[in-house]
């Protein structure tokens, strides 16, 4: 009877906490906590042990192991175990901005070099492809990352500065340093970077002077070297009043 | 009814009755080997996370804060278990139990007195911890802030400054704190759960092995309350079964914060709040149902 009594006091208080429970996960949710979709696809990338570790509250730490393994991975230019491996490690830690940045920065600087400069590959037109395929892979890490982690300035950079020596996509290039400068926590260059690459977008000169100058306007700590001088490019471009002119 | 003086009449409960037997609780566990073999190794742990953090090139210290902190969650968690799940058992073998209980001491006394001794043993390993983890933190930091600056020798004063400001927001943030504060809470509520086993189970390794399951579970509770909550497609006998795992099992996921803390993401104050509120909740409950069952035990 009282082990009855005792089962009934368990539900009751299981019923009891249920809206509690469900509230904070709620709110977990709206924090973009628990980010983790444990699916079939996870458990076949982790194997059973990684996944249970995963389910049992260790996620961070079987992260680490696997970015460590990547890291060897790297030093061996095992470029497909990378990618293997840093996409399991971004689906466990999904807010973790280190780990998309790592794995962004392995595909889209070393790995395509590698592939750029691979001996066992002698025509360039292959080389070329297998090396725009990795600055995707890694541009495809970087816009996850950001889909994860909107409020962080990092990724926004990241992405920033793939577009601008990769893609040489100044106008991609100047948005996301834009995006990137109008978050908590950004680098103060990024504002300066966002007006750079504007420079160098045909059409939009007007555009990028205004940034420059408000830049320039600011104080003497924007002042800097490459700033005055697309700021005189701009000047002689868009044929700006002498009076109006920085000074030499 | 005039009470005279020197009537030192007995008191239902007795806040002082209860700390004396958390204190002889605490000495007991501080005895056993199984404490400081299972405090050596998370110390050991949380040491060598500095050199396992330099195997990676960069961003050591989240390498660094997640090993540190996933051995104060294991090492925390696991001796809540095996110091609570020992008590009851060993108490009545060597007969303590009927010495105290034969005394005017209520069983509520008693069990209350006994959880505190482990919540002061498992307070006293996870400050121990966390000690070691922050000298190893500290430690690493001054280090990474020498090299930088000597790195940044010739960089402007400003570029310089920026760098190490960058060094030292990677290295310490007060979130760690609430990081390790829900550590503690998840091993009071274990270590309550464990008394309430340990009061109808037959032997220690019994309620080790059930607080095993129950951990396991008890992380996946949240999927099943998705699961139960959403899905209408579900047969009868899913739902029921998902019921009872929902309602009989703890939800251990809201006490894993560290992973987002050591991600760099702030905890704000009221869900910490609201989550040692919920661990609160847990171990008052788990407390309670466990008087209930040892109150009519027949000893």
């Amino acid at each position: 009877m009282r082990a009855v009594a005792v089962i009934l006091s368990v539900l009751l208080f299981g019923a009891a906490r249920l809206p509690m429970e469900h509230a904070l996960a709620e709110t977990h949710r709206q924090l973009h906590f628990r980010a983790v979709d444990f699916n079939l696809d996870l458990r076949e990338q982790l194997g059973q042990l990684g996944f249970v570790a995963a389910l049992s509250g260790f996620r961070s730490l079987v992260a680490d192991a696997l970015f460590i393994q990547a890291h060897v991975a790297w030093e061996r230019t095992e470029w497909g175990r990378v990618l293997f491996l840093f996409r399991q490690i971004t689906t466990l830690q999904p807010r973790a901005v280190l780990f998309w940045d790592m794995a962004a920065w392995h595909m889209a600087w070393n790995a395509s070099t590698a592939a750029m400069n691979d001996p066992a590959q002698p025509r360039l037109a292959l080389r070329v492809k297998t090396a725009r395929e990795y600055f995707q892979l890694g541009k495809d890490f970087l816009e996850r990352g950001i889909k994860n982690n909107p409020e962080r300035p990092e990724l926004y950079e990241a992405l920033a500065r793939l577009y601008r020596d990769k893609y040489e996509d100044h106008e991609h290039a100047s948005e996301f340093f834009a995006k990137a400068a109008a978050l908590p926590g950004a680098h103060r260059y990024t504002r300066r970077f966002a007006a750079y690459e504007l420079a160098q977008c045909a059409g939009r000169e007007r555009e990028a002077y205004a940034q420059l100058r408000a830049l320039y306007d600011s104080g003497e700590q924007e002042r800097l070297p490459t700033l005055l001088r697309h700021l005189k490019e701009l000047e002689i471009k868009l044929d700006i009043r002498p009076d109006q002119r920085i000074p030499d | 009814m005039k009470v005279p003086m020197n009537d030192f009449r007995h008191r239902v409960f007795s806040f002082s009755r209860m700390t004396a037997i958390a204190g002889n609780t605490f000495t007991g566990l501080t005895r056993l080997k199984t404490f400081y073999v299972l405090l050596l190794f998370a110390l050991l742990l949380i040491g060598s996370s500095v050199f396992m953090a330099r195997m990676t090139f960069q961003q050591e210290f989240q390498v660094l804060k997640d090993i540190a902190l996933g051995a104060m969650s294991i090492f925390t968690s696991l001796l809540a278990v095996i110091a609570t799940a020992r008590l009851l058992p060993q108490d009545i073998e060597d007969r303590t139990a009927y010495t105290v209980l034969a005394k005017p001491v209520s069983r509520f006394e008693y069990l209350a007195g006994k959880l505190l001794g482990v919540l002061l043993l498992v307070a006293l390993s996870l400050l121990a911890m966390s000690a070691l983890f922050f000298a190893v933190l500290l430690f690493r930091e001054q280090s990474v802030l020498n090299e930088t600056s000597r790195q940044m020798a010739a960089a402007p004063a400003e570029q310089s400054a920026e760098a190490l400001r960058l060094v030292r927001a990677s290295a310490f943030n007060v979130n760690l704190f609430s990081g390790i504060a829900v550590i503690y809470v998840k091993g009071c509520l274990l270590a309550a759960l464990t008394l309430f086993v340990s009061t109808f189970a037959t032997s220690t390794i019994f309620t080790t092995i059930v607080m095993a399951f129950v951990y396991f579970i008890g992380h996946l509770q949240p999927i099943a309350r998705e699961y139960w909550l959403q899905t209408n497609s579900a047969g009868m006998f899913t739902k029921t079964f998902l019921a009872l795992v929902v309602l009989l099992f703890p939800d251990l996921q809201s006490f894993n914060l560290t992973d987002d803390v050591v991600a760099g993401n702030a905890i704000p104050t009221a869900l910490l709040l609201k989550t040692i509120a919920m661990g609160v909740f847990y171990c008052g409950f788990y407390l309670a149902l466990a008087w209930t069952v040892f109150f009519r035990k027949e000893l």
